[in-house]
């Protein structure tokens, strides 16, 4: 999509202020305790301006840069999945009366309107796999329904990625090609803006914009492309399902084990994970019970038992699920691979397992291009 | 819309106690039009939700033309079925559903059944053997196989006995360990697969029980030229949500909830063979 226009960086404030205006409240990335996440955002000049993200297998750190940007830097911990997927959120409330009676009570859904600016193709993309899962299958979750509709999504293409970010090889960056309302490339001086949907395009409308010559478009363009070509990691297809599902018994899954912490750290940054348990909080006066979804992992004993059993019993098999189901039940289920390539899973393991380097000698090739 | 999330309130009409551990409880949705409206297929399941424990899926056993009653069977042996067992007539819980892909009785029409279950497997097949009587004539013969560990655990013990006796029907069960004055075999169940009338091109089969056991009675099937496509099993997973939402239930690719309980042999035979997927 061609740019709507150019922003020049003293007037980056005039897009909160037309989002508030418009009735959002604005979440954007800022720095705290040592990482990048997604906060309510009063002004630009809390962006992490001059930041460098160092992402390693096991490691993350952030640097100051001599990059006068504030969104050099490639993702934090968080994707979009908490604002719109709660990590706890009550479902239900039973109300027991002194009948022995029981009334079940929904939740009332939380409708606030929130804009994220800086939302990234990868998480655009685990979103677009969240929406298929939470609204387009067989039934509608409210609560995300309601969160969802009040979302409005300014992207930022990536040009700083991380070495542990592969989402070229997964086709799901560093450019946001879909999902978003706005999305700007980000240049010293300014923003290339481009709208992608009616609300974008009535939010850039109240913008101080200038055109945007044909030489910066070029610019940024080549920025992105870099930030492709710059990826080292990769997964060696798109589609591994029948790959994964054809080396169940593969010895690789016992030797993943004996590093694997079993902790899933994994599964709560990975923006795709979907696995959530729900239990029942008693109130003590005894007379209403919460019901509440908390986020589950697949690494946990809990989350396959199953009377008096736990079907995946061992960190080989857990770790086996994952896996197939990231890169192969997703194809059965959503039409595509459960990765989308941010490269979360392998930065935030305690111990550095990175799934590219596990699908490589799974399938009995070399992890790096 | 309603919220999908939210359960309705039912009352236990009657609480049966089949055997020390297994219990029916037989409910009635307390809203009479939401009662009345209740439909479900044989093989479905609803989650049962306890006030302030949990809730947990549980099969249909109750004939789908049984305007009056709900029925589960459960066995007392998690925290939430330990406390179901405690309800009594009057009592109140939570109930949504039904949920799944209940037993291809349609595509049974006009074919022989055998029905391969073990012990609290069985139930999820009576609401379908009730449904094949019911309508007798639109299917073949019928041959019911279930195993049980003690001869004390074989639930419905007159409804067997009865079932035997019509005709076209075949009933052989299993006890690894019987007690006095026990009709059937004693030994595996797996010993009797031998036995059954089975004519391989007429028939669908039904599963239901332990894994290892469909898998046997899976493979005698095929063994015997029973196609892939015609053995049906009931499949049992963990399951928080029964919407397809949770992950719980994942057996490679599928979702137990939603895409079963009841699979075609053909489409999960594959997964069976592999431990803890």
């Amino acid at each position: 999509m061609p740019a709507t226009g150019f922003l020049p960086r003293s007037a980056f404030d005039r897009l909160i202020g037309a989002l508030v205006q418009a009735g959002y409240r604005c979440v954007g990335p800022q720095v705290r305790d040592g990482t990048i996440i997604y906060d309510t955002l009063q002004a630009t000049r809390d962006l992490p301006y001059a930041i460098r993200d160092q992402q390693q297998p096991g490691s993350y750190r952030l640097e100051d840069s001599d990059a006068a940007r504030c969104f050099a830097w490639a993702n934090g911990p968080q994707a979009l999945k908490p604002l719109l997927f709660r990590p706890h959120e009550v479902l239900w409330q039973a109300q027991r009366h002194a009948n022995g009676s029981l009334r079940f009570l929904p939740a009332t859904a939380d409708a606030e309107r929130v804009a994220v600016i800086g939302a990234r193709a990868c998480d655009l993309a685990a979103l677009r796999l969240h929406d298929q899962h939470f609204l387009e299958s067989t039934v509608v979750d409210p609560g995300y329904q309601a969160r969802r509709a009040g979302l409005f999504l300014v992207a930022v293409h990536c040009t700083h990625p991380a070495d542990t970010c592969f989402c070229a090889s997964t086709g799901d960056g560093p450019r946001a090609t879909q999902g978003f309302d706005l999305a700007l490339s980000e240049q010293d001086d300014g923003f290339l803006v481009e709208a992608g949907s009616e609300a974008g395009e009535r939010i850039a409308a109240r913008l101080p914009l200038e055109s945007a010559s044909a030489a910066k478009s070029q610019a940024a363009d080549a920025e992105i492309d870099a930030a492709a070509r710059r990826q080292t990691r990769r997964l060696p297809s798109r589609d591994l399902r029948d790959a994964l599902f054809a080396r169940l018994e593969h010895p690789r899954w016992q030797a993943v084990a004996e590093r694997c912490l079993a902790c899933g750290n994994c599964t709560s940054v990975c923006p795709t994970c979907f696995c959530h348990r729900e239990q029942d909080e008693p109130a003590l006066n005894g007379n209403t019970s919460s019901h509440t979804r908390d986020w589950d992992s697949c690494f946990t004993q809990g989350h396959s038992y199953i009377h008096g059993l736990t079907v995946r019993a061992d960190t080989r098999t857990r770790y086996r699920q994952w896996l197939t189901h990231k890169l192969g039940g997703w194809h059965d289920q959503y039409g595509r691979s459960g990765c989308v390539g941010c490269g979360r899973c392998i930065s935030w393991c305690p111990v550095g397992i990175d799934l590219t380097e596990e699908v490589a000698a799974l399938l009995g090739e070399a992890a790096h291009g | 819309m309603a919220d999908p999330y939210v359960p309705l309130e039912a009352e236990v009409v009657e609480r049966v106690q089949e055997s020390p551990g297994i219990f029916t409880l037989r409910l009635r949705l307390t809203d009479p039009q939401a009662h009345a409206a209740y439909r479900f297929l044989p093989g479905q399941f609803n989650m049962l939700s306890l006030y302030g424990v949990g809730e947990v899926p549980i099969s249909i056993v109750s004939d789908p033309e049984d305007e009056q009653m709900i029925d589960h069977t459960v066995r007392a042996i998690g925290r939430v079925t330990r406390g179901l067992a405690r309800l009594q007539a009057g009592d109140r819980l939570g109930i949504r559903g039904p949920y799944g892909r209940g037993w291809p009785l349609a595509e049974a029409q006009g074919r022989d059944i055998a029905i391969i279950t073990g012990g609290l497997g069985c139930a999820p097949t009576v609401a379908a053997i009730n449904y094949v009587f019911r309508r007798r004539a639109r299917y073949g013969r019928l041959t019911l196989i279930q195993g049980v560990k003690h001869s004390d655990d074989l639930l419905w013990r007159q409804r067997y006995q009865a079932w035997a006796q019509a005709p076209d029907t075949q009933v052989l069960i299993a006890a690894d360990r019987a007690g006095p004055a026990w009709p059937w075999h004693v030994g595996g169940v797996t010993e009797l697969f031998a036995q059954a009338r089975i004519e391989a091109g007429r028939t669908l089969a039904m599963l239901c029980g332990p894994e290892g056991l469909m898998l046997a009675g899976a493979r005698h099937l095929l063994g015997r030229g029973v196609a892939a496509e015609a053995i049906w099993l009931s499949m049992e997973r963990s399951m928080h949500c029964a919407l397809g939402h949770c992950g719980h239930c994942q057996l490679g690719p599928l979702f137990v909830c939603k895409d079963g309980p009841v699979f075609r042999y053909a489409d999960i035979g594959q997964y069976l063979d592999v431990r803890g997927l």
